[in-house]
């Protein structure tokens, strides 16, 4: 997450180009003209086509999972197929089996009953293998799902209830209301409108408080963490949704063919699914669509013409998609959509703010003057290294406590120690009466304790307002079904207005909407104490809050560090600023080689010997 | 099962386990210099033992055109960098390595007998036109984005993999091959009876494997290769070229591939999509070491031979099955073992 050096004013100039040239269209159009076109096309096309657009639909599905899984969770999955192939074999053997085991009889027969266990089932499934490789450092996901994916491929292709390679065969049509879908310009509707809904509510779901959680888990864990956000629940719910679409266009390939063998649900055709959301726009809900698009008709043309160029039959299409895949992900790794998307030009919607939403309950503050941090003869060893030693200090709820010293002195340690990253070898940290140590960075968050960071983490392709809307992720509570379904839009619209209160509140109110990649350093760390301010701290803990700042930013700064205090917040500032620091803060603590060598007001510390000779050398 | 049996299957797995130990090698080996998920590691099984194959049956085998394609191109792409540079003294040194020695291949390969050479020759032959792919494959594939994250690697890696499957298939045919032994010796020890191509591959593996050893514990370029491993820009700020580095690996990694391919071509009937099957067993016991370990890697692929051979015996259609859910209550130990939440790169 690199920070970018861009000026404002820049921005505003290119933000402000296409306005007056091309004329852009209104995104409800274009939408509409699209579903309007679907609708009509099992009537103007041949069949052979209409089969075409039934698989896009079915194969886009799929790829939306991992669009959400890969684009913008930062996770892969080999194994797509796999699920599509619990959907599918599920579906068969409820519908076709003559004597289901008792336990299980209820759901023979109809597809839709089978639908929901298939569902359940690869929910079930999706946890345990989620349990087990979620955790783990990204690598061994996609390996796991490369072995699991083909376990369960040789499995559905030995086990005798599932027809080994040959199958299964008398999937009945799916019925709805008493209409029978048997054939595949009438199953059309159902795929593209399975897809359409899918569509719709990741999209919503990307848009919401719990969207905010997924779309850090690319490069802002750590950040996410600190803001209160679960990471791995979050990772667990992209990748059961991933599934459930797997298993849900599963589900209709089984009752489209009528048939099921393994074939369709090996590893490749995993591998495939993959080069879709790759291709299509790996971060783009409709890049799914035009990746399947794409690999559906090439390979058709493909299996047309390579066995007539190489003069033998084979899957000769694979050479083409493996390289490439290696050309766009070395030249274009955002994939094709873009390109599609500059043929449309479609006017960007921006955030409606809501002005009158109620303001987010607020925690209740210390009493102005009671120490909220406690730190006791913190000491942290490293080896032989003592990077603190006995250090201690208090903050109390309406102060401002700096901690200076030189390079290498254990500031940052000592911020690790408070911020519980990491636990001391001995002594301990209390916040609020409470030991930090042993808690996680959610649970301190949540009790309370909002942080920045020295290295700015911030997700910088989002907005500004989203950016510190993550902040107030612990003061929302809708979850993943309400985002989906659009029933969190009160609640977010609170999270949004206590958010935009926060950026206007730090001063950053005119570049709200912008990205947040595209403001100059300082403004980022401004960013930063806006976010942590979101989550309604009774202390603030600011690495190194004005580095980078120019000087009127700076006293801005200091007025707002010095209201905040005014109303009863405890801050903790880590800082080399002497003319920053001394000008604003009520005590100061000094470190040098890992303990305090003074402590007091800025006045009597800047008499101190010790500290002239740890900060001048010795004065001979 | 009585205890011939099993022996003949330990056998059997012990034989498997030291090819999947030496593929596990390289798979943590290009790992750890490269960052990259090495699966088309499988595919120079195949293409190594093909090859052989082809050459056996007195035919020019097709990958050399391959290699041929592959050097023309990189030599076109090093050729715009060495003309920007203004260096064109570097434009004929590249012309050599990457046109005119698979030129020079193709020529050996049509002018000499190969049929009636003797097998080591046939062998070095293969090896000749199948190795310097790996470096080539670095250079065209890998190196233009070896800064990306381990994910986008990976899928650069599966894409390969694709590819070389497909043209596996459009070189060598649907029909798989065998490739007579080594030696047709005997030894009876016991009530065991050892086959001479067993004994080949156990000992080449070791061998492989100590001289691999030898090669980061005393050499130069070794050296330089685990300093890469072990911190990439420390590594480079000493003048130790990334590239170079990722070079060197791949043509490790190749070199590897397509010599276990020549050592079990004899024992197994290899397909032109063999060999991801292969790699993915070295794989898993590359994970039981967790992609870092060389010895732990090793001895876990050595476990996956084993645990495959008795499997084959007790349960034979779920071999597969079997074999690659050991993945997960490695993968689950692993979990259980680390803890923090950490960023990716």
């Amino acid at each position: 997450m690199k920070p970018v050096g861009m000026k404002p004013v820049e921005m505003k100039a290119v933000a402000a180009k296409p306005e007056g040239k091309t004329p852009l269209l209104s995104s409800r159009l274009v939408l509409g003209v699209f579903i309007v076109a679907l609708a009509a096309a099992p009537l103007a096309l041949s069949p052979f086509y209409v089969t075409l657009l039934n698989y896009i639909g079915l194969y886009a599905l799929v790829a939306l999972g991992l669009v959400l899984l890969t684009g913008v969770g930062g996770l892969t999955s080999f194994g797509q197929a796999a699920f599509v192939g619990l959907g599918a074999y599920t579906t068969a053997v409820l519908t076709t089996a003559t004597a289901l085991p008792p336990w299980l009889a209820w759901a023979g027969g109809s597809p839709w009953l089978a639908l929901v266990v298939g569902l359940v089932f690869t929910a079930t499934v999706a946890l345990v293998l989620g349990a087990l490789t979620l955790r783990l450092s990204g690598h061994y996901l996609p390996l796991g799902t490369i072995a699991w994916g083909i376990s369960l491929y040789f499995l559905f292709g030995t086990l005798e209830t599932l027809g080994g390679h040959t199958g299964l065969t008398g999937v009945p049509a799916i019925q709805v209301f008493g209409f029978e879908l048997d054939q595949g310009e009438e199953l059309y509707y159902l795929i593209w409108l399975f897809l359409l809904a899918a569509v719709f509510t990741t999209q919503n779901l990307l848009d919401s408080r719990e969207g905010r959680a997924i779309r850090a888990l690319k490069g802002g864990m750590v950040m996410a963490e600190a803001m209160g956000v679960n990471t791995a629940r979050s990772r667990m719910i992209i990748f059961v949704i991933a599934a459930l679409h797997a298993c849900a266009s599963g589900w209709l390939y089984a009752h489209l063919q009528r048939f099921v063998n393994p074939t369709p649900f090996g590893l490749h055709i995993g591998i495939e699914y993959l080069f879709m959301a790759v291709v299509g726009g790996a971060g783009q809900v409709w890049g799914a669509l035009v990746g399947a698009g794409v690999i559906t008709i090439a390979k058709q043309w493909l299996q047309d013409i390579l066995p007539k160029i190489f003069g033998q039959s084979g899957n000769f299409e694979v050479i083409f998609f493996g390289l490439m895949m290696i050309v766009i992900l070395q030249r274009a790794r955002d994939g094709l959509w873009p390109l599609f998307a500059r043929l449309v030009p479609v006017r960007a919607t921006r955030r409606e703010l809501d002005a009158n939403a109620a303001a987010l309950p607020r925690k209740s503050l210390p009493q102005q003057g009671d120490v909220i941090l406690e730190a006791k003869a913190v000491t942290r060893k490293f080896g032989g290294l003592v990077a603190n030693n006995n250090m201690s200090l208090s903050v109390r709820a309406g102060e401002i406590l700096a901690l200076i010293g030189p390079n290498g002195a254990g500031k940052s340690t000592m911020f690790n120690q408070i911020s519980g990253v990491d636990t001391p070898t001995s002594g301990e940290v209390l916040f609020l009466g409470r030991p930090v140590a042993g808690h996680d960075s959610r649970e301190i968050a949540r009790m309370g304790m909002s942080r920045t960071f020295q290295h700015v983490k911030l997700l910088p392709l989002m907005s500004v307002l989203e950016n510190v809307a993550i902040g107030a992720h612990l003061r929302g509570d809708k979850g993943v079904l309400a985002s989906a379904w659009r029933m969190d839009r009160a609640e977010e619209a609170r999270l949004l207005a206590e958010a935009a209160r926060q950026i206007e509140r730090v001063g950053l109110a005119e570049h709200m909407f912008e990205a947040a990649g595209s403001l100059a350093l300082g403004q980022q760390r401004i960013l930063e104490i806006a976010r942590a301010l979101a989550a309604d701290p009774c202390l603030l803990l600011l690495d190194e809050p004005a580095a980078g700042l120019r000087f009127k930013e700076k006293q801005a700064l200091a007025e707002l560090l010095k209201k905040l205090r005014g109303e009863g917040i405890g801050i903790l500032l880590v800082e080399h600023d002497m003319d920053f620091v001394m000008g604003l803060v009520d005590r100061v603590v000094v470190m040098e080689f890992g303990q305090k060598i003074a402590e007091g007001l800025p006045e009597e510390v800047q008499q101190n010997p010790a500290v002239l000779e740890a900060y001048l050398g010795g004065v001979e | 099962m009585d205890f011939q049996i099993a022996l003949l299957l330990g056998q059997d797995g012990i034989t498997n386990g030291a090819i999947y130990a030496l593929l596990a090698l390289a798979l943590v080996l290009v790992f750890a210099v490269t960052r990259v998920i090495f699966i088309p590691q499988g595919e120079f099984v195949a293409y190594g033992a093909l090859t052989l194959v082809m050459i056996q049956a007195g035919t020019v085998p097709a990958t050399v055109w391959l290699l041929l394609g592959a050097g023309v191109l990189a030599a076109a792409l090093d050729a715009r960098q060495a003309l920007h540079a203004g260096d064109p003294g570097r434009l004929v040194r590249l012309a050599g390595w990457y046109v005119a020695y698979p030129l020079a291949l193709v020529a050996l390969l049509y002018a000499l007998p190969v049929k009636d050479l003797p097998m080591a020759a046939q062998i070095l032959l293969a090896l000749a036109v199948v190795v310097p792919l790996g470096p080539l494959m670095y250079r065209l594939v890998y190196q233009p984005i070896a800064a990306a994250p381990v994910l986008i690697l990976l899928i650069v890696s599966v894409a390969v993999h694709v590819g070389m499957v497909g043209l596996g298939l459009l070189f060598f045919g649907a029909e798989g091959s065998r490739t007579p032994p080594f030696s047709e010796a005997r030894f009876d020890v016991g009530p065991l009876m050892i086959s001479g191509q067993t004994i080949w591959v156990v000992a080449s593996s070791l061998v492989l494997i100590v001289g691999l050893y030898q090669f980061f514990g005393r050499t130069l370029y070794g050296k330089a290769l685990r300093a890469t491993a072990i911190n990439r820009v420390g590594a480079r700020l000493m003048g130790i070229s990334p590239a170079l580095a990722g070079r060197l690996t791949f043509f490790l990694a190749a070199l590897i591939g397509a010599l276990s391919g020549v050592l079990i071509a004899p024992i197994t009937t290899i397909y032109y999509d063999t060999g991801f099957l292969i790699g993915l067993k070295g794989f898993v016991g590359a994970i039981v070491g967790g992609l870092a370990s060389y010895p732990i890697a090793a001895a876990g692929a050595l476990l996956v031979g084993l645990l495959e051979s008795f499997s084959s015996f007790w349960a034979s259609a779920h071999k597969e099955v079997i074999v690659f859910t050991l993945i997960i209550p490695v993968l689950l130990w692993r979990s259980l073992k680390g803890r923090h939440v950490e960023e990716e790169e």
